[in-house]
């Protein structure tokens, strides 16, 4: 992952509902599917699409003035349900980098992050405040501005919490591997040492030690 | 003050820490066919296993418990025989310790790794599975992760974890005949709640867990997700050490002296400081039995199905008659009348051979009359059940003895339980469905189950004379 995320400002698509579940996002017939390039057609696919090639003209997704958002706004308890990541993949194959509700399924909220995308939680009534700004105004932007914690929509400013490591992550469009690589020395030592104090750790595993074994 | 447990380990782990988390060492990963996913991702960021070797992979899941014979290429379900051969093709690709579907070795992943002294005191173990937690057993500190963590451990062998709260569980007293670790550990869940232990670790303390054996501690961690927890831990002693002393994987000689002084540093200091703490009576606890659809919903088996209405909570209220609704069961029904239709003894709960000796022990005294399959957890199991005659007892009594995997603890090999049935099961979920579409599951002990296959109903094991 290399794309950086600071601010973002983009239409973003009212989805007026709650307890969206990992179901929901991506039917459990597609989740052994590979996570890759075509990915973002299995979101929502059994509610975007009447046919596999036709799309749904009253999913809200299909509706004019919401193409290429890439934020959605939702009611509380997004993304419960199974712990499926390809869940998350596909909101992001889809276009999508930032989702806000209220609350999020655990397991949802921080699989978002491993994949790039911004998940936000606002108060309830914070929340209320966007569904009533952008119902009635399809093609609407909102701005979500992560290095001052904020959600922007109009006149009116929304602050929101974010976990240290996660921040970073996305400011610097690194993923947790690329920065755990930046203590690679640190690893090194950590290693050595720990490898001269508990042996029986790093010599264990080496070699197949059972005869039973073919 | 001294330190708990928990934080002697997880501190000795830290590699660096930043902002409000740390970069903790880890040990040993565990895999099973889920982890197809975790390779893909490795595959996609470039990278190799960082300690190939310390990563074990065990095929479980998705294997067959009958016609094993035909080896891998004789699975009839063809999604589950690609999904096992693709990851012991991962496996062996990247160099990890396999334990393939025809390997001798084969079983659940978290009773291959204690039997062969993988598992030891001090070690962070992190599984894709939530049932890693098992191994706290032994003193080590295990839970289990999703994919993308499990990607990332196997590139860098850590993680980025924030500090869990600590509970402790002490348990006075001792388990009375006919309990088991599986009795207590329902009761502990019902006490606590199916959420009671969100945003913990356990520690399990006290005269009756330093009475149990390493099995039945097994039982007792593997249960803790079913609260919540991440994972419960248990201090490593003599009965500990005993276990482990001869195991293929353990340490031997020198290794094995200095491991031991170690090890024996681990246990919580006197006055070491706790976020919460909760007290159990092990005298009071009975043989327990599931009534309901998540572990928590639990009763005595000399008690009666409880009534929605006297539960105060509204939103608990409507979970219990949701529950007992999709069981098919009213209130006030006593546990010992429900009739049974199936048995299940196995997983990763129940599935060794303390587990088997148990269940045999009741088989012995009478004949099933419900279909009920045996599951040993792994081959080593089996071969030691073949040794002292378990299997045969099984058979003479019409239980069926199969190979091992995870089978009906969750299904996906095909072990299913049929809609509308209800089965006595060892394993440790009761969730809608989990065992079949509609399946109706009731969570025992293997003595509970072995006395329901023969008499077709749930049974207090402690007054099992009628037979
Ligand atoms: S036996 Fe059940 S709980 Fe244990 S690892 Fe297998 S599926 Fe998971």
């Amino acid at each position: 992952m290399a794309e950086s995320f600071t601010r973002l400002t983009s239409v973003a698509i009212p989805f007026d509902e709650t307890n969206v579940d990992t179901d929901q996002l991506v039917p459990g017939r597609f989740s052994k599917l590979p996570i890759g390039p075509g990915h973002e057609r299995v979101l929502f696919h059994d509610r975007r699409f009447l046919t596999d090639d036709l799309p749904n003209p009253d999913f809200i997704f299909n509706k004019p003035g919401y193409q290429g958002a890439k934020i959605l706004v939702a009611r509380r308890n997004f993304g419960i349900g199974s712990s499926r990541e390809s869940a998350v993949m596909s909101v992001w194959s889809f276009g999508l980098r930032a989702l806000i509700a209220p609350s999020f399924g655990d397991i949802f909220f921080n699989n978002c992050f491993k994949r790039g995308l911004l998940p936000i939680r606002l108060a309830e009534g914070d929340v209320d405040k966007l569904f009533a700004y952008l119902l009635p105004r399809p093609g609407a932007t909102v701005t979500v501005d992560l290095l001052e914690q904020k959600v922007i929509a109009e006149s009116m400013s929304f602050a929101f919490d974010i976990g240290g490591i996660q921040k970073m992550c996305l400011v610097k469009g690194l993923d947790e591997v690329s920065v755990t690589d930046t203590y690679g020395s640190e690893l090194i030592a950590f290693e050595n040492a720990y490898d001269a104090e508990f042996p029986w750790l790093s010599a264990q595993l080496q070699d197949p030690v059972s005869s039973t074994r073919s | 003050m001294g330190d708990t447990l928990f934080d002697k380990v997880w501190q000795r782990h830290i590699v660096t820490r930043q902002l409000d988390e740390a970069l903790i060492y880890i040990d040993r990963v565990l895999l099973h066919e889920g982890a197809n996913h975790a390779f893909r991702s490795l595959a996609a960021m470039k990278r190799r296993a960082r300690r190939p070797r310390n990563a074990i992979a065990c095929a479980d899941h998705y294997v067959p418990t009958v016609g094993r014979e035909k080896g891998l290429a004789g699975i009839e379900i063809v999604e589950n025989r690609n999904e096992i051969a693709q990851m012991e093709r991962n496996a062996r690709e990247q160099g990890l310790t396999l334990f393939g579907n025809e390997d001798p070795l084969q079983g659940i992943l978290h009773v291959v790794g204690p039997e062969l002294g993988i598992t030891l005191p001090g070690m962070i173990i992190v599984g894709g599975d939530s049932h890693t937690c098992t191994h706290g057993a032994f003193g080590a500190l295990a839970f289990g992760t999703g994919s993308s963590e499990l990607a990332h451990i196997l590139a860098t062998q850590t993680l980025w974890q924030k500090t869990p709260k600590r509970m402790r569980i002490v348990v006075n007293g001792l388990l009375g005949p006919g309990a088991t670790a599986k009795d207590l550990a329902l009761c502990i869940i019902r006490a606590i709640g199916n959420d009671g232990g969100i945003g913990y670790f356990i520690e399990y303390a006290g005269p009756a867990i330093r009475a149990l054996s390493m099995e039945q501690r097994m039982t007792l961690c593997n249960l803790t997700t079913e609260a919540g927890a991440r994972g419960g831990m248990i201090a490593p002693d003599d009965t500990t050490f005993e276990y482990l002393a001869g195991r293929p994987y353990a340490p031997t000689g020198a290794l094995w002296e200095k491991a031991i002084a170690y090890w024996k540093t681990l246990a919580t200091g006197a006055g070491a400081c706790f976020d919460r703490e909760v007290e159990v009576d092990a005298a009071r606890v009975a043989p327990q039995v599931s009534w309901g659809t998540n572990p928590s919903q639990v009763a005595a088996v000399n008690d009666v199905v409880p009534d929605p209405l006297d539960e105060p909570d509204l939103m608990r209220r409507e979970t219990m008659q949701s529950a007992l609704d999709y069981m098919d069961l009213k209130p006030g029904t006593r546990l010992s009348e429900i009739p049974i239709d199936r048995v299940f003894i196995g997983s990763c709960t129940n599935a060794r051979i303390e587990d088997l000796r148990l269940a045999a022990g009741i088989a012995r005294r009478g004949h099933a009359i419900v279909p009920t399959i045996v599951v040993p957890g792994s081959r080593s199991v089996k071969r030691q059940a073949e040794e002292e005659g378990l299997d045969r007892i099984f058979l003479a009594a019409g239980f069926e003895w199969r190979d091992s995997g995870c089978s009906s603890c969750t299904c996906v090999n095909g072990d299913i339980v049929l809609p509308g049935e209800r089965c006595a099961s060892t394993s440790n979920r009761n969730y809608k469905g989990r065992q079949g579409p509609d399946s109706r599951t009731h969570l025992v002990s293997p003595a509970t189950a072995a006395a329901a296959a023969l008499t077709g109903r749930i049974v207090d094991v402690r007054n099992l004379t009628e037979i």
